[in-house]
């Protein structure tokens, strides 16, 4: 044995390498990290120059972490009399920190609302999308189609445009349909831009899947279907969940359709966090807090999965 | 136990035609050999016996039933493939015993079945492993075992040794054979390599260009081939073709060639134009005095045997002799066929002349 080899990097290699990641993960974290800290900010702090960043130190970097910023997010708060401050006490500790600017709490903000609306579009778009997906793929893989190839095209061609290009478009349609502003609306047209790259991805996917499997299924006395489903999905698994991460990503982040077609009742996240901007001055906190909270389901969601999607975005690079 | 019959089955894959019009029977407990090289729509025509394929036009009799149209779940034959194709996610077990949870088999049932067919295979001790660590051999064993447990009709096996290294294909296929022996059961064995098929079958089909050539036992295929393309197939090194240009008539005994005359098994048709003598390696006789003369091109050197390679004025022949016999390149010497294995092809189509010799073979 020699110490050079073709297919092992040498530890060199490996170490710069190795290097280079982490630099390009810390510099990609920073931003995440930066929110984050500043959601436990107060405003103070938030905009202070130097930027303070150390959390509960004395220093000149340092600053003392408040839940001030989550307390504004879920709140709507009102100034208050001195009299009315001094003759009710605060009811309890949230109460307590907007008493400091002469505030009380009189209620919850829509941010709790919204998230969920984000949820059930984000998460019901995803779904429809990749079940959809799968079965489309599934028929574009294994059955002749007549001009299967210009069918794929086509589907295709919906994600040749932004697909806001045709939001005017979509805005009247949704007025005319009454789709305007409701769950289902915008978890069609989630579905709709989603389901060009859940077809493709998946077909590639059950591509790669030998049809002997369901052959064998067939022949053991099962039906086409269930050949489909207790053979080719447990097949596909690695492949539905990282289409189902892109899919969940677009639809949780997308911004443009939301602010344009949602208002009172099925807005969603991404068009509300901007909206704190407008309520008493630029509280970088509640918007660093709503971006923590935001994220969070996303970042779950993936590590969840990630084990498939490492293998899902190699796909096709290694033949079995 | 079945018996299938094949009428007149045809494939036809928009323009390509991958099965033409074929028919044969399998008789029941026949180990049925599915010959002919990639291509040729032996595989198609073994797909459409297990229901994978749906014909063109033709009809397929399992036990006198038609069934040509119906879904494999209602034919009640068994498949193995040539990749094996094991469920990857589940373990030996489970994999075995994926044909009878299907049929609604109770639980207790089906472990006595699993456990019935592990025991015949050799597998018992690697129920509990998952299948993708396992060798080729065992491989192969599972798959086998899927098929059996159900005790269906029939065995439709596409190629099963192929995916098995040399050394461990001979071992399994005398395996094969043991345990279709035990059983009895129906078994199409679908190869494109003809020593397995000579080996192993009862019967062959040869198949080319998705027709039948000739349907028969391995002696009557290799002894009286009905084509050209038969002759050539089967058997290592193959068939010897003499080309001239002659006449036979109905009823003749002999042939002349390139100013020899040759004894030839006698005749039932008459024919004039472009012949081909054809002749195996081993009915080849050298002879110093024989006036057919031929110059020695090569000699391979077989232990027991040695392959000479000649020229002749009607092409090269080769001939298997024996391994003392001394034949030195470049030496002209005589050559003798043997009179009764000789088959006289007709050149343009390929088809052999109907004489004595192939009385009874059976086309497509």
């Amino acid at each position: 044995m020699s110490s050079f080899s073709i297919t092992e990097p040498s530890n060199r290699t490996k170490w710069f390498a190795g290097t280079l990641v982490i630099a390009y993960a810390l510099i990609t974290m920073i931003p995440l990290v930066w929110i984050g800290l500043t959601g436990f900010k107060s405003p103070a702090d938030a905009i202070s120059y130097p930027p303070k960043y150390i959390i509960g130190s004395d220093s000149e970097a340092g600053f003392q972490p408040t839940l001030e910023g989550y307390v504004n997010l879920f709140t709507t708060r009102t100034r208050q009399t001195e009299e009315f401050l001094a003759n009710n006490p605060p009811e309890n500790w949230a109460d307590e920190i907007v008493r400091q600017y002469d505030m009380v709490i009189v209620g919850p903000s829509k941010f709790g609302e919204r998230f969920l609306n984000s949820v059930i579009i984000g998460f019901g778009s995803t779904f429809l999308s990749v079940f959809l997906g799968t079965l489309a793929a599934y028929a574009f893989s294994r059955f002749k189609i007549p001009l299967a190839d210009d069918l794929l095209f086509f589907i295709l061609s919906t994600r040749m445009m932004p697909p806001i290009a045709v939001a005017i478009p979509i805005f009247l349609m949704y007025r005319n349909l009454g789709l305007s502003d409701t769950h289902l609306g915008m978890i069609l047209l989630y579905t709709a831009v989603n389901i060009s790259l859940a077809v493709w991805l998946l077909k590639g996917f059950i591509d790669e899947i030998p049809r002997e499997y369901e052959e064998a299924a067939l022949i053991d006395g099962y039906t086409r279907f269930q050949a489909f489903y207790k053979v080719v999905l447990p097949q596909a698994a690695t492949g539905i969940a990282s289409t189902a991460i892109f899919c969940l990503i677009f639809a949780w982040n997308e911004y443009a359709f939301a602010v344009l077609l949602t208002t009172a009742n099925a807005q969603t996240a991404p068009p509300f966090i901007p909206t704190i901007i407008g309520i008493g001055g630029l509280d970088w906190p509640a918007i660093a807090a709503g971006v923590t909270i935001f994220v969070l389901p996303v970042m779950i969601f993936t590590i969840l999965l990630r084990k498939h999607l490492l293998r899902g975005i190699t796909f096709g690079a290694v033949r079995k | 136990m079945a018996q299938i019959v094949i009428k007149n089955l045809k494939k036809q894959f928009g323009d390509f035609t991958a099965v033409r019009e074929s028919s044969f029977t399998i008789e029941d407990g026949e180990f049925f050999m599915l010959l002919g090289p990639s291509g040729c729509g032996k595989t198609t025509t073994l797909r459409m016996i297990a229901g994978l394929e749906l014909p063109t036009s033709g009809e397929i009799y399992l036990d006198g039933e038609e069934i040509s149209q119906r879904p494999p779940s209602e034919r009640d034959i068994a498949f193995v493939f040539q990749m094996f194709a094991l469920y990857p996610h589940m373990n030996v077990y489970k994999n075995i015993s994926y044909p009878l949870v299907s049929q609604g088999m109770p639980r207790a049932a089906v472990r006595d079945k699993v456990n019935e067919v592990a025991k015949i295979l050799g597998i018992e001790d690697i129920l509990k492993r998952p299948v993708g660590g396992l060798s080729g051999g065992d491989r192969q064993r599972v798959a086998l075992g899927r098929a059996i447990v159900r005790e269906p009709k029939a065995f439709m096996m596409d190629e099963p040794l192929g995916a098995l290294d040399a050394e461990f294909r001979e071992h399994m296929a005398e395996e094969l054979r043991a345990l279709h022996d035990r059983m009895g059961a129906t078994t199409v064995y679908v190869t494109h390599d003809q020593l397995e098929a000579m080996q192993m079958g009862d019967k062959i089909v040869v198949m080319n260009n998705a027709v039948v050539e000739q349907f028969g036992t391995p002696q009557e295929i290799y002894d009286k081939p009905a084509t050209m393309f038969v002759a050539d197939f089967i058997g290592s090194p193959s068939m010897n073709f003499l080309s001239f240009h002659g006449k036979v008539g109905d009823g003749a005994t002999n042939v002349a060639m390139q100013n020899a005359d040759f004894t030839i098994p006698r005749t039932r048709e008459p024919f004039e134009g472009d012949l081909a003598f054809g002749v195996r390696p081993e009915h080849i006789k050298i002879s110093d005095a024989a006036p057919f003369r031929a110059e020695i091109l090569a000699t391979e050197y077989l232990g027991t045997t040695q392959i000479v390679t000649l020229q002749t004025a009607a092409g090269s022949v080769k001939a298997r002799i024996s391994a003392q016999k001394a034949a030195r390149a470049g030496d002209t010497v005589g050559l003798e066929f043997n009179p009764a294995t000789v088959t006289l092809f007709d050149r343009q189509s390929g088809r052999a002349l109907r004489s004595e010799l192939n009385e009874g073979v059976l086309h497509g």
